[in-house]
C-alpha cells in the first residue's frame, strides 16, 4: 500500500477497502520505525492526524471526498500549520507554534487531505543537504551514510522511503528538483506565482517557490490541483483561471521538440550522471521526441547573481527574527542591541549567518549598484536567454544535479562546492521558469552502491500541465519511479 | 552680517483609510495595546503585504491637489533598520520611484508688523506612501518597555518640500495650507495631537545674497503650529549665533523641548543608518494609469485654488478675503450658504472672517461646531441690507444669537434696537442738535471737517444709537448746506 500512487489510495478509499485512519496509522508506523534512523520528520502529532483522517473517513462516507481526501501528506516545516510547531529548521523559531495556516496548508486542509507531519529542512531553506538544519541531518534512504539533498531534505527521504503517501518542498534554487535527483523521486518547481508564498516562511521572496515532491508525474499533478490558485494575500500570485494539471498526461509525445542546452553537459557534470541523462534522452526520441540543441550562454553567471540576490533578500526577510515578539530570545543581556546580538548570533546557524552577512553587504551604500544593481540586470539575461530557447524548442532537459547524493559532512566545509549543486536548477528561479526532476536510472557511487539520478525538464512559463505530460509519458516506458530502496532489513541493521 | 533662514519641510500625513496600509487590521486610534494588530502587523514569519488601494487613492488626490506629476510606475522599497517597535525590522516605503513627484503649492503669508501680507509658490519635491511603525510604551510595567503595534501598518503619506521658504512664517503658512489642504480633500483628519499630521522641518542659514545652502538640522515630530514658530525661531537664532561666534552647524536631528522653547540635538548624522533600501521583492511596482486618476479626479470636491477664484470672480472679493474663506471646506460652505441664505456677499465675508472667526477662536470651536447657523447669520446681515438695524446695533443681536436667545427679529424687537429711519423724526433730532450746538456749526462753517463728525455723533447720541447714521449724515449735510 505504501508504494501506491495517489490515485490507487484514493480509488482504495473511495471503495472502502481501506480508511483514511487505518491508511495514516501505516504511515504513523512506518514513520515510528524509520524516523529515528533517517530523521526526516522533525514535528508529528498522531493525535492531530489521526482527528484529521477520522474527518476524511466521514466526509468519504458522505460521498463528498476530493481526489486527496483521506491521503496522508507530509508538509515541510516552512510552511505555517495553526497549533504545529513550525520551524523552519531553526533553533530561532524552535518554539515557535503558528497561529494560523499558510495558503499551501488551507489548500490541503479544504481538499479533506491529512497532515502527517513537518518534515526537516535546511535551515531557512539555506542548503543543499539538509545538514543546516538545527534537528540533525537527515539519511538519504538509498545510503545512509549520504545526504539527501535540500533544502527539502525532509520531504525527499519522507517520499522515498515510503514514509507519507506524498510531500510538499519549497525551492529557492533547487531544493525540490536537487533532492529529488538525489532520492529518486519526482518533484516539481511551478512557475513563480502559480502557488501562493502566504504562510510560507520567506527565504528569497522573489525566488522562492513551492511545490510537490512525490513519486510519479501523475501524484505530481494531482498534488497541484490543491497546491496551485490565485491568493489575494500574496500580491506575486498570479491570477489565473484554475487549471486540471492531470489533463495531457496522456497525449503522445511525437514531435516534441527537447532542447539541450550545451552548457549543462559541459565541465563539472558527474561521467556516469550523463550517461543515465543521455540514455532518458534516448527513451525521448523512441517516444518521438525530436532533439534540438540549444544555448543558455549566462548560466555561468546564475550561481554568483543568485548568491547575490538570495542573500540579500534574506538578510531584510530574516529581521524579523529579533527575539523581540517570538521566537528565540537570548536568556540575558545588557540593553536592546545586546538582546538584538545574543538572540540571533545564538538563534541562527553559520549558513543562515553567511548569508546574511553576505545580504546585509551587496546592499550596503556604495556597493549596491555594483553587486544588487548588476546582479538584476544579469538576472534578465538569463530569463532572456530561456526566452530565446523556447522559440527552438518545447522543453529543455539536462541534468537535475551534477552528482549523485554526496557523503554527509563532504561539504559542509566547502560553501562553493555545496552551492555548486545547484548549478542546473538555480537559473530557472531567476527567470521565474517552472522546472522538475524526474527519477531516470542509477549510478554506482564511489563505494559501489547505486545512487538515483534526475532528469531535469525545464518548461516555459505555466507549461506545468506539459512538463508533467512529458514526464509522465516517460514513466509509462520506464519503471526507475517505481524503484525504493531496501529498508525492509532497516531493524537489523540498526 | 545680515542671515537668510532656508527652511524646507517633510510631513507625514496619516491617510483616512480603514485599514493598514498592508493588512486588513483596523487604523482606529486609542484602542487597547495590541489588539489591532493582525498576523501581518505582528510580522510573523510567512505573512505578506497587500497594499490597500484606499491608500494609493489617497495618494493620487494628494498628486492633483497639488498639480504634480503622478508616477505611472512606482515602488515600494524596504527600508531596514532594527528596532523593537518595527516588527519586521524594516519599514516598507517608497525610496527612488514614489507615487507622487514635483508639484506645488500657493500658500498665505500674513502681514506681520509693518510687513503685508503676500502669496508665495511652494515647491513639493515628492509625497510617498509608507507605513507607520508600532510605539515602545515606557513606565507602564517597570523597569520593562512595552511594545504596542497597534499603529505599525498605519498608511502615512509622506510629503516632502523643496529648501523653498525663508522663514518662520513662511513656514509655518505652509504647513497650515498642507494641513488644510490635505483635510479639504479627505485625506487626512488633520488630527496633530494624535499624530495624524506630524511635521520635520529642516532649517539651515546663510549669509543673504548666497546660493550655497548651508548646514541644516532637522526639527522632528513638530505636532502644532505654535510649538513650530518657535523652534524655527529658535533654531534659527542658535544656529546664526553659533556662526557669527565662529563655530560651525553638524547635520544633526533634533527635538524641540515646548517647556524651554529650545532645540536640542538627539543624534548627529554622522552616526546615522545606512538603510539598505531596495525594491520589495513582495510587492508589485504600484501602476497608476490616467484611468484611475479620471476616477480619482471625479469623486474630489472642487479645489481651493478653483474657490478662491471663483470668490473674486463672482463677489468681487479680493484675493486675501478669498483666501481665507477657502481656508478650509467647512468655512468656504458656511460662507456659500449664507450668502445663498441672501446676504450679499462682502458683507457675509466680512461677517464669517470677522465676528463668527473671533467667536469660534475665543470658545476653541470649528466652524462646523458653531451655534450660529448660515442662514441665521444671512437673516442678521439682511436685517442690515434693509436698513432696520444698524451696524452697532447689529453686533448686540450677533452676540444674543450666538447665545441662543432666539431669531433675529424677536432680539431685535426684544432689545428695542429697530434703527430710526424715519425722515420726520430724524430732522427733528437733527435741529435739536444744531440748536444746542451752536458753536459747533460756527466751527463747522469756518472750515473745522471735524466739527461735522461732531455733529454726526451728537445726532446719533441723542437718538440713542438708533438713528439711520447714513440719513443723518445726508440731513445734516443739506441742514448745514454743505
Amino acid at each position: 500500500m505504501i508504494n501506491c500512487s495517489l490515485k490507487a489510495l484514493g480509488q482504495m478509499l473511495a471503495k472502502k477497502q481501506v480508511s483514511s485512519v487505518e491508511l495514516t496509522q501505516e504511515f504513523l508506523n512506518r514513520i515510528d520505525t524509520l524516523n529515528p534512523e533517517i530523521n526526516a520528520y522533525i514535528a508529528l502529532d498522531k493525535n492531530k492526524s489521526l482527528a484529521q483522517a477520522k474527518a476524511a473517513d466521514i466526509r468519504i462516507a458522505a460521498g463528498s471526498a476530493a481526489p486527496l481526501t483521506g491521503i496522508p501528506i507530509a508538509q515541510k516545516d516552512i510552511f505555517c500549520a495553526t497549533g504545529w510547531k513550525t520551524t523552519c529548521g531553526s533553533k530561532m523559531l524552535a518554539n515557535f507554534v503558528a497561529p494560523y495556516d499558510a495558503h499551501v496548508i488551507s489548500q490541503f486542509d479544504a481538499a479533506g487531505a491529512v497532515n502527517l507531519g513537518k518534515t526537516n529542512m535546511d535551515e531557512f531553506a539555506m542548503g543543499s543537504s539538509n545538514e543546516t538544519s538545527y534537528f540533525g541531518g537527515v539519511k538519504n534512504p538509498w545510503d545512509f551514510t549520504r545526504v539527501p539533498g535540500g533544502s527539502s531534505g525532509g520531504s525527499a527521504a519522507a517520499v522515498a522511503a515510503r514514509m507519507c503517501a506524498a510531500a510538499t518542498g519549497t525551492d529557492t534554487g533547487g531544493s525540490i528538483r536537487q533532492p529529488a535527483s538525489l532520492c529518486g523521486f519526482t518533484g516539481l518547481k511551478p512557475t513563480y506565482g502559480v502557488v501562493s508564498r502566504y504562510g510560507m516562511i520567506a527565504f528569497a521572496s522573489s525566488l522562492d517557490q513551492a511545490g510537490p515532491m512525490a513519486k510519479s508525474a501523475e501524484d505530481c499533478a494531482l498534488m497541484m490541483n490543491v497546491m496551485a490558485g490565485f491568493d489575494e494575500r500574496d500580491s506575486t500570485s498570479l491570477q489565473r483561471d484554475k487549471e486540471d494539471y492531470t489533463r495531457d498526461l496522456n497525449k503522445p509525445l511525437n514531435g516534441l521538440r527537447v532542447g539541450l542546452p550545451k552548457e549543462f553537459f559541459a565541465d563539472g557534470l558527474d561521467a556516469n550522471v550523463a550517461k543515465v541523462v543521455e540514455t532518458a534522452i534516448a527513451e525521448y526520441k523512441k517516444l518521438g521526441a525530436e532533439i534540438v540543441e540549444i544555448s543558455l550562454p549566462n548560466t555561468g553567471l546564475s550561481i554568483p547573481v543568485y548568491y547575490v540576490l538570495a542573500p540579500a533578500e534574506a538578510s531584510s526577510n530574516l529581521s524579523r527574527y529579533d527575539g523581540v515578539r517570538y521566537g528565540h530570545r537570548a536568556a540575558e543581556y545588557t540593553d536592546l542591541m545586546d538582546m538584538y546580538c545574543k538572540s540571533r548570533a545564538e538563534g541562527f546557524g553559520a549558513e543562515v549567518k553567511r548569508r546574511i552577512l553576505i545580504g546585509t553587504y551587496v546592499l550596503s551604500a556604495g556597493y549596491y549598484d555594483a553587486y544588487y544593481l548588476k546582479a538584476q540586470q544579469i538576472r534578465r539575461l538569463i530569463a532572456q536567454d530561456f526566452e530565446e530557447a523556447f522559440k527552438h524548442c518545447d522543453v529543455i532537459m539536462g541534468p537535475a544535479a551534477p552528482s549523485t547524493a554526496f557523503k554527509a559532512g563532504e561539504k559542509v566545509d566547502d560553501p562553493v562546492a555545496m552551492y555548486l549543486q545547484d548549478i542546473y536548477t538555480i537559473s530557472t528561479n531567476l527567470a521565474g521558469l517552472p522546472g522538475m526532476s524526474i527519477p531516470a536510472g542509477f549510478s554506482a557511487g564511489s563505494d559501489g552502491k547505486a545512487l538515483p539520478v534526475g532528469l531535469q525538464i525545464i518548461g516555459n512559463y505555466f507549461d506545468e500541465a506539459r512538463m508533467l505530460n512529458v514526464a509522465h509519458q516517460y514513466q509509462q516506458v520506464t519503471d526507475w519511479h517505481t524503484r525504493m530502496p531496501e529498508l525492509n532489513t532497516l531493524k537489523e541493521v540498526a | 552680517m545680515e542671515w537668510e533662514v532656508v527652511i524646507g519641510l517633510e510631513t507625514h500625513t496619516q491617510l483616512q483609510t480603514k485599514t493598514k496600509i498592508f493588512s486588513g487590521a483596523s487604523t482606529a486610534f486609542g484602542s487597547e495595546p495590541n489588539t489591532q494588530a493582525c498576523e501581518v502587523s505582528l510580522a510573523f514569519p510567512g505573512v505578506l503585504p497587500v497594499l490597500n488601494k484606499e491608500a494609493v487613492n489617497c495618494a493620487i488626490k494628494f498628486g492633483l491637489a497639488v498639480n504634480a506629476q503622478i508616477t505611472p510606475r512606482s515602488v515600494f522599497a524596504r527600508k531596514n533598520y532594527f528596532y523593537p517597535d518595527l516588527p519586521k525590522g524594516y519599514q516598507i516605503s517608497q525610496y527612488e520611484l514614489p507615487v507622487v513627484g514635483k508639484g506645488m503649492i500657493t500658500i498665505q503669508v500674513p502681514a506681520v508688523g509693518k510687513n503685508p501680507a503676500y502669496e508665495k509658490v511652494v515647491n513639493i519635491t515628492r509625497a510617498h506612501l509608507e507605513e507607520d511603525a508600532g510605539k515602545s510604551v515606557h513606565g507602564a510595567v517597570e523597569g520593562m518597555s512595552g511594545i504596542d503595534l497597534n499603529r505599525a501598518g498605519t498608511p502615512l503619506l509622506e510629503i516632502v518640500t523643496e529648501p523653498d521658504m525663508r522663514s518662520a512664517a513662511e513656514a509655518v503658512a505652509y504647513a497650515k495650507k498642507l494641513h488644510e489642504l490635505v483635510q479639504w480633500i479627505g485625506i487626512c483628519d488633520g488630527n496633530m495631537q494624535e499624530g495624524s499630521f506630524r511635521c520635520d522641518v529642516n532649517v539651515s542659514v546663510r549669509p543673504k545674497g548666497t546660493d550655497k545652502l548651508g548646514t541644516r538640522r532637522e526639527i522632528k515630530n513638530l505636532n502644532s503650529f505654535k510649538f513650530m514658530q518657535q523652534a524655527i525661531e529658535f533654531e534659527t537664532r542658535w544656529q546664526i549665533e553659533t556662526l557669527e561666534d565662529g563655530g560651525t552647524i553638524s547635520q544633526a536631528t533634533v527635538l524641540f523641548n515646548p517647556d524651554t522653547g529650545e532645540t536640542r540635538a538627539m543624534r548627529s548624522k554622522e552616526e546615522a543608518n545606512d538603510y539598505r533600501y531596495f525594491p520589495d521583492p513582495d510587492l508589485l511596482p504600484l501602476e497608476i494609469t490616467e484611468a484611475d486618476k479620471d476616477r480619482v479626479r471625479a469623486q474630489m470636491p472642487e479645489l481651493p485654488e478653483a474657490m478662491k477664484a471663483r470668490f473674486e470672480a463672482d463677489f468681487g472679493l479680493t484675493s486675501y478675503d478669498a483666501a481665507s474663506l477657502t481656508s478650509s471646506l467647512d468655512l468656504a460652505n458656511y460662507f456659500v450658504a449664507t450668502v445663498h441664505a441672501g446676504a450679499d456677499a462682502k458683507p457675509a465675508a466680512n461677517w464669517v472672517m470677522g465676528a463668527v472667526s473671533a467667536k469660534l477662536n475665543a470658545e476653541e470651536k470649528s466652524i462646523a461646531q458653531s451655534p450660529l447657523t448660515a442662514v441665521q447669520l444671512a437673516s442678521l446681515i439682511k436685517r442690515i441690507m434693509d436698513n432696520t438695524i444698524s451696524n452697532n446695533a447689529a453686533k448686540q443681536v450677533f452676540e444674543a444669537l450666538w447665545n441662543g436667545e432666539g431669531g433675529v427679529d424677536a432680539i431685535i424687537e426684544a432689545k428695542g434696537l429697530k434703527q430710526v429711519s424715519d425722515t420726520g423724526a430724524i430732522e427733528a433730532i437733527i435741529d435739536e442738535v444744531l440748536a444746542a450746538n451752536a458753536a459747533m456749526v460756527e466751527e463747522f462753517k469756518a472750515g473745522k471737517e471735524k466739527a461735522f463728525n461732531a455733529l454726526v455723533g451728537q445726532a446719533m447720541k441723542a437718538s440713542k444709537g438708533k438713528a439711520n447714521p447714513a440719513q443723518v449724515n445726508e440731513m445734516l449735510k443739506k441742514k448745514l448746506g454743505a
